[in-house]
């Protein structure tokens, strides 16, 4: 009886294994032969010459590390990600907070946030080139002022430029993620801390930062995404060679990709994926043991 | 005594309704900025040649002196779109290869990811953990570095240069599985093993449980992938030679550079489609970023 029921059970498990990949096939099958696959190749590449396929070893590997721009770009990308990311985390959050408790026009308010999503980056650049050009808006406002302008995008300042644009278009986005997290904290511990007197700064620190984990994790994992992305605005308005302050590791692949230079790009590919996967796989294996730790708590 | 209770009891009142009054300030403030620059451009649009050129020329044009500000148009026309409309067929070829653009990703993507995520979400299978991280992983790689691997896809199924070679890649995209994942896993477990009882199939379950309960959330992978897809740069920039296949998003920048006057309203013309597809289904839009936003890991039963 017992025999016989595990069996079934084997067999219904067994349907479920076939099922489960059937349903993932066509996108596995899909990102398999666009990416995973042809990525083994980038990999055998990187090791190679670029004429005469001779094996070099990590000489290709040598060569980018070594190589000034991209360690500019590694950097300026690592810092761009550094200053912008929590600067969007803690400004939409707050931002969130805010439209959280209007009650009126919120539909209408939350439209507003979500529009500059929408606005191509064509678009935005025009805007921009009027805002930071030379002889733009704030060049006048600055004179006015008393000061000199400059172009401001020719300068550091174009790094300030790129995070501004960065936050002003992600901010809706970002805003929404963290209402949902905030919606789904109940009321009612609000109530009973608010009865035991704590005030709303004691509040957001102890009921709502602790269980906005989860919103945060997704919140930064897409918000990391999309800095990425930002490469069209910077590219549009400052073209190949923008000011060094935000010449970052996307435009030297493509500079790279423009000039053929296969083996750089074949070996800062791989580096690029390690070094992702090696955090991802940290994050994964942290995770694992946090999850453990509470269990064994309880 | 009692006085005194009343009193601080309208204080309070009081500093409530300041501190309504401010929040109000500062989000109103925030707002304002954040559209801007959308009311610059529609306002750049109803702007005569003559009039652009005054105000702006000095950025675009490189005329000399300082670029002006006003907020409406003095003389407001809707000359530039006429033209536009009337005599650019260049912008309507970009135009069209834009929609097509977007309309094969999307539809590959509804073809591929949702069922992914489906499975994702619904079923335990060995490798699951493993192939989930590897998801993950594409999804957080930029297109920068993936880029030298679908040239080489690209390049040996002769795709280069075609329609296909910027939708393909976009179609087997791994964002929307991961967006979309949160949202099938939100269906209760109950609902499925209910119906599996009453004998449906695992297709009918996903046709008539998981599509009807998922749709918030394909409908916001849908609009992010339209936006980013309408607005994509990289991809046809690099798989993309020919003029005549040239999107949008690349003609429009070069647009704004030789003719200004027409720039402002092609600018407002290229974003009605996302914006119309956008205000359409705002609330799905909330409702599908809202619900993948909380995160359980995909593979937590794997």
């Amino acid at each position: 009886m017992i025999l016989e029921s595990r069996t079934r059970m084997s067999a219904r498990r067994k349907r479920e294994i076939r099922n489960g990949y059937l349903f993932l096939i066509p996108s596995l099958a899909g990102t398999g032969g666009f990416v995973l696959i042809p990525f083994l190749d980038v990999i055998r590449r990187s090791f190679l010459r670029a004429v005469g396929n001779g094996f070099v070893g990590l000489e290709n590997y040598r060569h980018v590390l070594e190589n000034e721009a991209f360690l500019l770009a590694a950097g300026n990308t690592a810092g761009f990600m550094a200053v912008c990311l929590p600067l969007l985390l803690g400004i939409s959050l707050l931002l969130a907070v805010l439209v959280g408790r209007i009650k009126v026009l919120r539909h209408q308010m939350k439209a507003g946030f979500l529009l500059p999503m929408a606005i191509p980056a064509a678009s935005v650049v025009v805007f921009f080139k009027l805002m930071f050009a030379g002889n733009g808006w704030l060049t006048g406002v600055v004179t006015y002022f008393g000061g000199t302008g400059k172009d401001w995008l020719g300068e550091g300042s174009a790094f300030w430029i790129l995070t501004a644009c960065y936050i002003w278009k992600n901010l809706g986005y970002d805003m929404i993620l963290w209402l949902s997290g905030l919606l789904s904290i109940p009321e009612e511990q609000y109530e009973a801390a608010r009865v035991q007197g704590a005030g709303e700064w004691k509040c957001f620190l102890y009921i709502t930062l602790p269980q906005l984990r989860e919103t945060a994790f997704v919140t930064a994992l897409l918000s990391f995404v999309n800095a990425f992305r930002v490469f069209r605005e910077a590219y549009l308005l400052a073209g190949d060679y923008p000011h060094e302050s935000i010449y970052m590791l996307q435009h030297l692949f493509n500079n790279w990709f423009v000039s053929l230079d296969i083996q750089k790009m074949t070996a800062a590919a791989v580096m690029l994926v390690l070094l992702t996967g090696g955090i991802l796989g940290a994050g994964e294996w942290y995770e694992i043991r946090r999850r453990k730790a509470e269990e064994r708590r309880i | 005594m009692q006085e005194n209770g009343t009193r601080s009891a309208e204080g309070k009142r009081r500093r409530e309704g300041y501190k309504r009054g401010i929040l109000w300030i500062v989000t109103v403030l925030f707002l304002f900025a954040m559209i801007f620059p959308f009311v610059i451009l529609i306002s750049g649009s109803l702007m005569g040649k003559q009039e652009l050129s005054e105000l702006y020329g000095a950025v675009f044009s490189g005329q000399s002196g300082q670029a002006g500000f006003r907020f409406f148009p003095m003389y407001p026309t809707l000359r530039a779109y006429v033209r536009l409309l009337l005599d650019s067929p260049e912008y309507f070829t970009a135009f069209w290869n834009s929609l097509i653009q977007a309309a094969g990703v999307l539809t590959g993507q509804l073809l591929t990811a949702v069922p992914a995520a489906w499975a994702f979400a619904q079923f335990r299978f060995p490798g699951k953990r493993v192939l989930w991280m590897l998801y993950l992983l594409l999804v957080l790689l930029p297109f920068q570095v993936t880029m030298v691997s679908g040239y080489l896809v690209l390049n040996a199924l002769h795709l280069l240069d075609t329609r296909w070679a910027v939708i393909l890649p976009g179609a087997f995209s791994t964002l929307p599985v991961f967006i979309l994942q949160k949202t099938f896993a939100g269906i209760p477990k109950e609902v499925t093993e209910a119906a599996q009882i009453d004998g449906a199939g695992p297709l009918r379950i996903f046709f008539t449980i998981g599509l009807p309960l998922g749709k918030p959330g394909i409908f916001s992978i849908l609009i992010l992938g339209f936006l980013e897809y309408w607005n994509a740069i990289e991809q046809p920039m690099t798989y993309l030679k020919a003029e005549e296949l040239r999107p949008l998003s690349l003609y429009l920048p070069q647009m704004a550079n030789t003719e200004t006057a027409a720039a402002f309203a092609a600018s407002i013309v290229t974003l009605l489609p996302a914006l119309l597809l956008f205000f359409s289904g705002q609330d799905s839009l909330e409702r599908g970023i809202a619900m993948s936003g909380g995160y359980s890991g995909g593979g937590e039963n794997g």
